[in-house]
């Protein structure tokens, strides 16, 4: 009899909060700088420095809380999570231990919205700094411009059932922590990294298997081929009579696998205790609820209004939302007239293709929700074709010229006028007289044919309805 | 008053014998002197302790580690002292990150007590103290985590206080245990003591343990008047194994105290007796952790690296600490351990609830508590070095203040049979320094102890 194996898994997500200035110190957070020029004597860990603790990350950290409808901790208070690397300044890290600023979060699914993933904690705490090896082979360089950045920790329970669920989990709280505009989550600058607990077990089993931490997965796709590897690898272990042992494994993208990085013996004693140079401190109820109240409104409700709102169907909706500046540029295009139909198809079709093809995002696209409604309308008027809007939408998104602007420019406008269309459909007619032949012989497959030729001699300015009508007409 | 040339002249004149200075750039002295100088402070010179960061000037907390360290900034009490006027007059000597009692775990070796140069000075602290009471220095600045302050200007015979925790900014102060340490005067006498701190105290942004309390002028609490107030003699401080002139020193000061007028009531500090106990997990837990940095990646001494990381840590922090330092470590590394964690640094954390708690009992029937600063007088050089259980000891009665986190200050009164110091510690309540300058200036202003000077 063979066992069928079910995996679990949890997730660790750091994410850097989106504030001007580092947790600790007023030294610039900004991507990129020369390194080792955004340090000062805290963020470096010097002797006698003193951390303060950043009100901005402070309410950030509120709103995520929030957000994941988590509870708060009535007290904030950090701790010191011992180590020593190179990146770490002071060879030490201050971390939240015992009491995370919030706990006993959720996250819905939206695939299946019976399925909450249950958020653990959440916490703050500082980043490191970054090591070089790529400059010499007998030395590094360590930047300590990422040193004090800060860090919100957000782990789930142990609830996860599939790489598919960590993915969509992954995708939500992304679109949760953009919606609360606390990060940019980009994953190449490293603003957002995750890390998985994975184990399987018998199906039936309640006990938890023995897991193995992944690590250095740098993509949503990455966690989930690497989840997936993990599960097979356990699965055939065990299967094979095997046992999996408690690891820290890294996911190396180009073999598409997992190796060992340090055993559970290996592992360190950080030696928390509480963070004797910051006070621990009340999370004034008033403040709390003064977030709360000027929280946006997040994904889910954006879907449930968006549904009772427009004619899209739930799968649009779910796509449309999952990027508020997506949905932004749709509710504004919407706002301007535009069906909602037909925005949703816009930026769900070609748009998105468009975007993806080019590597861009929505807001440095070039395209404004005014140029894809006038679009649209330009359509529904029958001043321009459907194919012809495609080729409009393109260069009004190069050019920043509105649609209307490129018809005219182009000299685009499509020919509507019935007796022009006539005229060329005659020509047609006269020089294609085999296709009338067996047109008028029941081969229906000549007016194709023939709308084609007329199309062509319009230079596919013609209204291929009319065409489509006026062609009839004339075959009799 | 003498002039800043009169002290490097003093300076000149008998620190060979003291070796209270490790670090002194008289060409910076006398160029600061030669700016007009205005303030509350206005020339005077302030020797400061090597565990305060003075931009630019070595500061080493006499510690090999931190070899050729000079910090790109003042510490915030440096600033202030700037700002007042005072001249900075070099770095003084202390245990190896305030790590002792004697002054004899730093890598500059031992400072000599200006009353007999066979002697520790005391310590942490003791250059500070030592400076002073030779009278190199009107002012020093040391810090006090568990004595450093107090002990050093009893063994001196010099006044130390070590203010409430969080009254002075310890922004630049090299921590030793932040829960626990504190920055604060030793001076010739009380008022010098008022006006240095009335310099130093005060909020700063950059240090979240700093108290929010708007500016105080403590020279006005020098007030020659103990009438009405009452004095709270714990029985837990007076007992066998103290100095029998150490004893009868400081029980004639209460009697001076009480003929000018105030009470005395008989107080109970029961949990004090585990104090040396509970420090002894939580000062060294603390320093582990704030030790963690001296790994030679960027500042100080850095070790072999020609075989790697690992062991260019382990060279440096092997080269680069004293013996005091590691026990230090490892203690706290120990008591923080998974496993040792709640058995030790917890069980401590709630021991030091209690002994808080103690003083809060207390100083509900008394407004101030007067004690012995130390068991005996100063001991001689060498005499502890390799018992530190006995050297721990000299701090018994000033580390409950540290745990407590109240205030409190020693002032010289008296001398034991051998002619050496003896201090009285007075504690007052959270914020009360003034009580504390009041008393002391009454002690003061009623006899002659302070006058005297070591016979150097």
């Amino acid at each position: 009899m063979t066992v069928a194996y079910e995996p679990v898994i949890g997730l660790e997500v750091h994410v850097q909060l989106a504030t001007d200035s580092k947790i600790f110190c007023s030294c610039s957070t900004k991507f990129g700088l020369t390194p080792n020029s955004a340090v000062c004597p805290v963020c470096l860990g010097f002797p006698g420095s003193l951390p303060v603790l950043n009100r901005k990350a402070f309410q950030c950290a509120l709103k995520v809380a929030l957000g994941l409808n988590c509870r708060v901790q009535e007290i904030v208070k950090f701790d010191r999570k011992n180590y020593y690397y190179p990146d770490l300044p002071k060879n030490y890290q201050i971390s939240q231990y015992d009491k995370p600023i919030a706990y006993d979060g959720s996250v819905r699914l939206m695939s299946d919205p019976s399925r909450v993933i249950a958020v653990r904690r959440v916490h703050l705490e500082e980043d490191a700094g970054k090591l070089m090896h790529d400059q010499d082979k007998t030395y590094s360089l360590v930047d300590y411009n990422r040193a004090g950045t800060p860090l919100l920790e957000i782990v789930t329970e142990p609830v996860i059932r599939s790489p598919d669920e960590a993915y969509e989990y992954l995708a939500i709280l992304k679109s949760i922590l953009l919606y609360l505009e606390v990060s940019d989550c980009n994953m190449e600058e490293g603003s957002l990294r995750c890390d998985a607990n994975i184990s399987v077990r018998a199906c039936g089993e309640t006990k938890l298997g023995v897991k193995a931490e992944l690590k250095n997965m740098n993509s949503f796709k990455a966690v989930k081929a690497g989840l997936a590897y993990e599960i097979k690898r356990q699965t055939d272990l065990l299967e094979s009579g095997g046992k999996v042992s408690q690891e820290t494994r890294l996911w190396d993208a180009d073999s598409a696998s997992t190796r060992t990085m340090r055993s559970k013996e290996e592992a360190h004693d950080y030696r928390y205790f509480p963070e004797p140079d910051l006070v621990p401190f009340h999370v004034p109820r008033e403040y709390l609820e003064s977030v709360r109240k000027d929280l946006p409104e997040l994904p889910a409700a954006r879907k449930d209004r968006l549904l009772a709102s427009t004619d899209l169907s739930e799968r649009e909706v779910s796509v449309l939302i999952m990027e508020k500046k997506i949905a932004d540029f749709f509710e504004a295009a919407v706002r301007l007239g535009a069906p909602a139909k037909a925005v949703s198809n816009w930026l769900l079709g070609d748009i998105m293709a468009d975007l993806n093809g080019k590597g861009l995002t929505i807001d440095n696209y070039g395209l404004t929700p005014f140029m894809l409604a006038e679009l649209i309308g330009l359509i529904s008027s029958g001043t321009i074709s459907g194919r012809m809007a495609k080729e409009i939408l393109k260069e009004a998104a190069q050019t920043k010229l509105t649609p209307k602007e490129l018809v005219e420019k182009k000299g685009l406008r499509q020919i509507s006028d019935q007796g022009e269309i006539v005229s060329i459909i005659d020509t047609v007619i006269a020089g294609n007289e085999k296709s009338v032949t067996d047109y008028r012989n029941g081969k229906t497959n000549a007016l194709m044919f023939l709308v084609g030729q007329v199309m062509k001699h319009s230079k596919g300015k013609a209204n291929p309805d009319i065409v489509n009508r006026l062609l009839r007409d004339r075959l009799g | 008053m003498k002039t800043y040339n009169e002290y490097l002249k003093r300076i000149d004149e008998v620190d060979g014998r003291i070796r209270a200075f490790v670090h002194i750039d008289r060409e910076a002295i006398h160029e600061e002197a030669r700016r007009a100088k205005q303030g509350f402070l206005a020339g005077v010179p302030v020797a400061i302790k090597d565990n305060l960061c003075v931009r630019g000037e070595p500061t080493t907390c006499a510690s090999r580690i931190l070899a050729g360290f000079r910090p790109p900034y003042d510490a915030k009490v440096v600033e202030k002292l700037r700002a007042s006027g005072a001249l900075l007059f070099g770095k003084v000597n202390m245990d190896e990150f305030a790590f002792g009692s004697s002054c004899e775990t730093s890598c500059y070796g031992p400072t000599r007590n200006p009353w007999d140069t066979g002697r520790i000075p005391g310590g942490s602290s003791g250059g500070s103290a030592a400076a002073v009471s030779s009278g190199e220095v009107p002012m020093a600045l040391g810090s006090d985590t568990g004595g450093s302050i107090r002990q050093p200007a009893a063994l001196c015979g010099v006044v130390g206080l070590k203010p409430t925790y969080g009254v002075v900014s310890r922004y630049g102060l090299i921590a030793f245990a932040s829960s626990l340490d504190q920055i604060g005067p030793i001076t010739k006498n009380v008022a010098d003591a008022a006006r240095l701190l009335t310099v130093i105290a005060g909020h700063d942004e950059r240090d979240s343990t700093s108290v929010e309390r708007k500016g105080t002028d403590y020279t006005k609490a020098l007030i020659k008047d103990v009438r009405g107030l009452t004095i709270g003699i714990p029985k837990e401080y007076f007992i066998a194994g103290i100095d029998p002139d150490v004893d009868r020193a400081v029980k004639k000061a209460i009697q001076c105290l009480r003929d000018c007028g105030a009470h005395t009531v008989d107080i109970s500090l029961p949990h004090s007796r585990y104090a040396v106990s509970c420090y002894y997990i939580i000062a060294p837990a603390e320093a582990s952790s704030n030790l963690g940095r001296y790994d030679g990646v960027q500042y100080g001494l850095r070790g072999d690296e020609s075989r790697g990381m690992i062991d260019m840590y382990s060279d440096t922090r092997t080269r680069g600490f004293g013996a005091e330092a590691k026990r230090r470590i490892l203690l706290g590394t120990f008591s923080l351990s998974s496993g040792y964690y709640d058995a030790y640094y917890l069980k401590a954390l709630k021991v030091r609830t209690k002994i808080t708690e103690d003083f809060t009992n207390a100083f509900k029937q008394c407004d101030v508590i007067i004690t012995p600063t130390t068991p005996t007088a100063a001991f001689k050089i060498g005499e502890r070095v390799n018992d530190p259980l006995r050297m721990y000891l000299s701090d018994i009665f000033t580390i409950p203040a540290n745990l407590a986190g109240i205030p409190g200050i020693s002032v010289p009164c008296g001398f034991t049979g051998e002619h050496l110091p003896v201090g009285m510690q007075i504690l007052g309540k959270h914020f009360d320094e003034e009580t504390l300058f009041r008393a002391a200036y009454t002690f003061e202003q009623n006899t002659d102890h302070h006058l005297k000077e070591p016979p150097l």
